[in-house]
């Protein structure tokens, strides 16, 4: 296992730099994401405009991954619309169970691409993943 | 007392020479299961080559084989922790199980409204879930006893909260996270003295410790084959006679009965009463033969080896700053499990990187959450030795330590 391609620098900005890891002012929506065989347990955050997603932050508590990978999803959905974010998140979640083989879609998720390896890591596929789920349960009824 | 030859013990051990991540193999997660020598192994293999049959059900000599066998590990269960009646030793499929059986079928119908259960905070969620569930149903109360700054248990704590209303004390002899060994003698006689029964969880003492049952005399003692050497998918109950044979049944079914009929049904008697269905012979013969293989090393020299290795642990990481242990610094009170965090990285993110080293620790909330609330933490890594490991071991992993925060982008 090559921890290089695991704790990549993107993620370890990410996982320090904490521009997403705030409490948002009068959130629409908050989600709850929880890894009980861990004890990760971060909360998902949005402001809506209407259709778009205006904002999003999350607080609580994860390891490096699962935290980089919140910060990722929130920098590439922010002013998407619940459509286009539920579409990212299929095409993450699919890229993590290897469902999802052309790379070229892959560079949709910007940052996130970076996740790719963890698929290789069975053991932190659910702290790659955890932020998503939540995010897709939090817009799942409107698209 | 008998000698101790670690590279013996080590080639007894197969599964330990292998390189994990293209390094050597660093196994520090036996609390979580331990790894099976080579003469557990051969003793399943053996059992399903030449006896494999289902017990007490064939009148033909394979049956009667496995059924002696089965019987056999149960005297030797019996042996091993001293009980005073082999009908008091029910086989189950893991500590959990006979937690809950102790729940269901005890619990349920002789603890009342307002009565009270006093658990220890630092409790595995398999000695606190079952009671929550008695004490929802039935309208008890469930209380918690807390700790000592030096996470050892408060026992002013636990006499005050034992009240004429209790009815159940239940502790682990030894705390999967914290290590500490809790003194359950002391706990069982003042419980008793109150009138309340006693179950003590010795799935992390059973492996490292001699267990005196008649010595301890707790009515109920439970533990898992697993953690000592022995297969998955066996633990055992220890249960005092006259309470197992009051008891209704765990779980009902093919050859736990006496008369069925088409309206009611008489029960066999103990142990069989709460054993329902086929059981797990192989894991049964696997344990009969781990604990022979503990007797042969001696449970004292299996003490002194994992104490000298925590030992030498503990000062290691005590040298190195950002380093936080959480557990009694008494040597005495403490057992081969060391909970501890590293200052900004997460367990998970040490337990990912030690393991590209090939060293195996757990990390999370050891299904203890209650104590991670308690301790105000969320998460601790966790490194447990056994009989199988070395001080180069607790050196490859006091390195491996030394690397973490540097992966993640901190100097030192």
């Amino acid at each position: 296992m090559d921890l290089n391609s695991i704790y990549t620098e993107l993620i370890m900005e990410h996982n320090t730099s904490g521009h997403n890891e705030k409490q948002l002012e009068n959130p629409d929506h908050s989600e709850r994401g929880h890894n009980p065989s861990c004890g990760d347990d971060l909360t998902l955050q949005f402001k809506f405009d209407g259709d778009i997603i205006k904002d999003a932050a999350f607080i609580g508590h994860g390891c490096a991954i699962s935290k980089a990978s919140t910060s990722m999803m929130i920098d590439l959905i922010k002013g998407k619309t619940k459509k286009e974010a539920y579409d990212l998140v299929e095409l993450f979640i699919g890229m993590i169970k290897k469902e999802i083989t052309d790379e070229r879609e892959f560079e949709k998720l910007k940052d996130a691409f970076i996740l790719q390896n963890i698929s290789n890591m069975p053991a932190r596929v659910k702290c790659a993943v955890l932020a998503w789920h939540a995010l897709g349960e939090s817009i799942k009824e409107d698209v | 007392m008998k000698s101790f030859n670690i590279e013996k013990i080590r080639k007894d051990f197969p599964i330990l020479n292998q390189d994990v991540n293209d390094n050597t193999f660093v196994y520090l997660d036996s609390a979580a299961t331990t790894q099976k020598p080579i003469s557990v192994l051969d003793s399943i293999e053996k059992y399903n080559k030449s006896s494999n049959a289902n017990i007490h059900r064939g009148a033909y000599a394979l049956s009667i084989r496995a059924t002696e066998m089965y019987d056999s590990a149960r005297k030797k269960v019996k042996d091993f922790i001293n009980a005073p009646y082999v009908e008091s030793i029910i086989f189950t499929k893991n500590t959990t199980e006979a937690l809950n059986l102790v729940a269901f079928s005890y619990a349920l119908e002789n603890v009342s409204r307002g009565d009270e259960i006093l658990v220890l905070i630092s409790e595995h969620h398999s000695n606190i879930l079952p009671w929550q569930m008695v004490a929802r149903k039935n309208n008890a109360k469930l209380k918690y006893i807390y700790l000592n700054d030096d996470y050892t248990i408060d026992m002013k704590d636990f006499k005050s909260k034992v009240t004429e209303n209790t009815k159940i004390v239940t502790v682990a002899h030894i705390s999967n996270v914290l290590g500490t060994i809790n003194p359950i003698k002391e706990i069982i006689d003042y419980a008793h003295e109150k009138g309340a029964i006693t179950i003590i969880d010795g799935a992390q003492a059973a492996p490292h410790t001699q267990v005196d049952i008649k010595k301890l005399n707790p009515d109920f003692y439970v533990f898992s084959g697993h953690k000592m050497l022995g297969p998955m998918g066996i633990g055992v109950l220890y249960g005092r006679r006259e309470l197992l044979e009051k008891m209704s049944p765990f779980l009902s079914g093919g050859d736990m009965i006496e008369y069925v009929e088409e309206q009611s049904s008489t029960f066999a008697e103990l142990p069989h009463k709460f054993e329902a269905g086929t059981q797990n012979v192989e894991a049964a013969v696997g344990l009969k033969r781990a604990i022979e293989y503990l007797e042969d090393v001696g449970l004292e020299n299996i003490k002194k080896h994992e104490m000298k290795l925590t030992e030498y642990a503990l000062k290691k990481m005590k040298e190195i700053p950002y380093i936080t242990i959480y557990g009694t610094e008494d040597i005495d009170k403490r057992s081969s499990v060391i909970s501890f965090n590293i200052d900004d990285v997460h367990p998970h993110d040490v337990a990912t990187i030690l393991d590209s080293y090939g060293i195996a620790i757990r990390a999370g909330h050891h299904c203890a959450q209650p104590l991670m609330k308690y301790l105000k933490i969320n998460s601790t890594c966790r490194a447990s030795f056994y009989i199988y490991n070395t001080l180069e071991e607790v050196d490859i992993f006091i390195e491996g330590l030394k690397n973490v925060r540097k992966w993640l982008g901190y100097g030192s």
